[in-house]
């Protein structure tokens, strides 16, 4: 298939791993800030081919992973409200809520559906305009404008039956959070190639400078990584710090100007709780005033739900790159996919999820 | 957080493990994977127990005075009944001959037993029937035997269909998913995920510009043809829910040995591939209804698969992996890089992902 095969070629997967064993000889610390990359490392084996003296550490780019707890409880809260069609992306289903979870909600009657995007639940909305139907509009500014498109669709349409329990989430306010914290040790960043796709990523050279970090907006295929990584590690050993795109096929340095527009209109930054993390000031969007009447959290009276984290989970420590998913004591053991103790575990992207599935054993 | 296992003492002394996890059957349950497993496991197999049933094949054989007769049941409840490629009544039909045939049987007689919501079109009726006929005809079998009831409106969707069949094994074969070697080779008569990813976008809500047609056959042809190549055939199954990724754990649990496949050997037609990119799904995990995993010596595995590949329903098969004493009960994939990873059993349902 075009576009895929070629960066899923042996070959050329091969020459990028020769030519960052030649030009690396520090000791670097990578992030890879999205799920869907970390996902792709470890599925392709990228962290078993690469010299011992790279480190790849896993960041909090999985959405899923992210939404705190408290949005899952109002959402499960409202999806078992009578007269309410509750509609979500596939993999918030099995993600654990303090008690429960949306698949556990549908098997005891609440009306919850997959959907593939928020214009696909405004659909449900249209069909059934005696019901109420609330989508889970969960994401980073990737998933974001789609979300935001479907309220102004909402409005132009006068779909009073429609709303969304939103939990945006935003990248380089994490990254900010990560460098600055006293324990730190990512030194460069492949950034998220879909998010850039969206934002761009002008963005980052105010980060890159002022940490003196590389920033590679990168890829998810194979070659794209390895191409990613090689651009750091060349830059760490060259002394410099700058954003770098590698993900040219598809990101521009101003981004998707239609997107931004669209978050601008339908949205509001502000602070937002971040799953396993903690609160991170201006992280998030929240729906504007103008478009408040859309905010499930606020049409069915659940923003009084607060929730904590239980302290079992050290998703924080992983989704900051301060843990591998197997130096957890609870991995594999009181935690699997199956008896899921975080969303790390629980979302294809989520590193523990992906550790799991990929190499139980087998860990370097 | 989930509760402590709760049933755990309440149902005495027969299943000291716990019964599982849930109190209450979720979806995942019946998707052939890991919760699928443990369900028959800890309630149906612990409970009806005999040597027949404890093989865990996707048959029985049962001894009848000199013969050897071959026994299978399965229910099919897809929605929609009517997609590309087939429907559910076709499925019924080539779902069980294909069970029958996989040990080398030829599958003879069928029955058909019917669950229909009331006010179900007698029009789509007609045509599921009519094209159980077809597939029956095609499969060389009869349906002898039968049953219909009707439900109230939504106590079931539309149509539900058992079929169960009988067939007879005359060829003298070892086929069992107990019975793969270290040094045998692993065959897949052809691209995997058609049937998975034709349901799948022909669901309400996806459109795609490209039409996936499901793989929907019977295989019993096929299965006769590869038969009689070989008589040193190990292992046979048709990856079906779950996909190939289920079929080749139960080989790999079932046998105490280890898989290992190759990820660019696994046949993918591109417009499949691109719809599990788009859904983030995994074609190994993807079901198929028209395709056979074989399990056979290495040195007879390249004539088998020229043998096969004069067949239409094996143009496409592959040698896509190997037996190996390493690793017993685990599949891995070798990846691009020449990295091992595991193929896992999957859960349950696969849930697309948001991004």
């Amino acid at each position: 298939m075009k576009y895929l095969d070629e960066f899923r070629d042996a070959k050329l997967a091969k020459y990028f791993v020769e030519r960052i064993n030649k030009i690396s000889t520090k000791k670097c610390v990578i992030m890879e800030v999205c799920g869907g990359q970390t996902h792709s490392i470890i599925q392709n084996g990228i962290d078993q081919v690469l010299p011992e003296n790279i480190e790849m550490v896993h960041g909090p780019g999985c959405p899923v992973c992210v939404t705190p707890l408290e949005t899952l409880d109002r959402a499960i809260k409202i999806a078992k409200k009578e007269n309410v069609i509750f509609a979500s992306f596939g993999d918030m289903l099995r993600v654990p809520g303090s008690d429960s979870d949306l698949l556990k909600a549908k098997s005891e009657g609440a009306d919850v559906r997959i959907v593939y995007s928020a214009l696909e639940a405004l659909k449900i909305a249209r069909e059934n305009p005696d019901k109420e139907i609330v989508f889970l509009a969960i994401g980073f500014e990737t998933t974001a404008p789609g979300n935001a498109l479907a309220i102004l669709q909402a409005e132009k349409e006068g779909l009073a039956n429609f709303s969304e329990i939103v939990s945006h989430v935003l990248v380089p306010p994490a990254m900010e959070t990560i460098l600055s914290s006293e324990d730190n040790r990512v030194q460069a960043f492949l950034a998220a190639g879909h998010v850039c796709t969206v934002m761009g990523y002008w963005e980052y050279e105010p980060i890159a400078e002022k940490y003196k970090v590389p920033i590679v907006p990168t890829g998810f295929e194979p070659v794209d990584i390895l191409n990613g990584i090689f651009l750091a590690v060349k830059q760490i050993e060259e002394g410099k710090a700058f954003v770098e795109n590698q993900y040219t096929r598809s990101v521009k340095r101003e981004g998707n100007i239609a997107a931004q527009n669209l978050l601008k209109e339908i949205f509001v930054v502000a602070d937002q709780k971040w799953r396993g993390i903690g609160m991170i000031p201006m992280s998030g969007m929240n729906i504007s005033q103008k478009y408040e009447k859309y905010d499930a959290a606020k049409k069915f009276d659940v923003t009084d739900i607060i929730t904590k984290e239980p302290e079992k989970c050290q998703s924080g420590l992983v989704l900051r790159g301060n843990l591998k998913p197997n130096e957890c004591a609870a991995f594999g053991k009181e935690c699997t996919p199956e008896n899921p103790l975080g969303a790390t575990m629980v979302s294809s992207e989520g590193a523990c999820a992906a550790y799991f599935k990929f190499k139980r054993f087998n860990v370097r | 957080m989930k509760e402590e296992n709760e049933l755990n003492l309440a149902n005495g002394f027969n299943c000291p493990l716990p019964i599982t996890n849930y109190d209450t059957v979720q979806l995942a349950h019946g998707s052939g994977g890991k919760l699928m497993g443990e369900l028959i496991d800890k309630i149906f197999i612990s409970t009806f127990n005999n040597k027949i049933l404890n093989k865990m094949e996707d048959q029985a054989t049962l001894n009848v005075g000199e013969n050897k007769i071959v026994f299978t049941t399965d229910s099919f409840v897809v929605d929609p009944i009517f997609f590309n490629g087939g429907n559910i009544g076709e499925l019924a039909v080539n779902g069980t001959v294909n069970d029958i045939c996989m040990n080398g049987a030829k599958p003879l007689w069928l029955s058909a037993g019917f669950i229909i919501e009331e006010g179900f079109p007698i029009a789509d009726l007609n045509r599921i029937v009519l094209s159980m006929r077809q597939a029956a005809d095609n499969a060389g079998v009869q349906i002898v035997t039968g049953d219909t009831k009707v439900v109230n409106k939504n106590s079931c969707d539309k149509i539900f269909i058992n079929t169960a069949g009988i067939g007879i094994l005359e060829k003298d074969l070892n086929v069992s998913s107990s019975n793969l070697k270290p040094g045998d080779s692993i065959i897949i008569s052809g691209t995997i995920a058609d049937h998975g990813m034709a349901i799948m976008t022909s669901r309400k809500g996806l459109s795609f510009e490209n039409t996936i047609e499901s793989d929907c056959a019977s295989l019993n042809d096929l299965i006769n043809l590869i038969t009689n190549t070989t008589s040193n055939i190990n292992a046979m199954r048709d990856p079906t829910r779950g996909g190939a990724a289920a079929t080749l754990n139960e080989f790999a649990a079932q046998s105490k040995v280890g898989i290992k496949i190759y990820a660019d050997k696994i046949p993918v037609k591109t417009n499949v591939n691109g719809a599990c990119e788009i859904l983030g799904i995994d074609p190994l995990y993807v079901a198929n209804e028209g395709k056979v995993i074989i399990s056979l010596p290495g040195e007879e595995a390249k004539d088998l698969l020229s043998a096969m590949r004069k067949h239409p329903l094996g143009a496409n098969a592959e040698i896509i992996g190997e037996v190996v004493e390493e690793h017993p009960g685990v599949v891995v994939k070798k990846t691009i890089l020449g990295v091992e990873h595991i193929i896992d059993l999957p859960l349950g349902e696969q849930l697309p992902r948001i991004c």
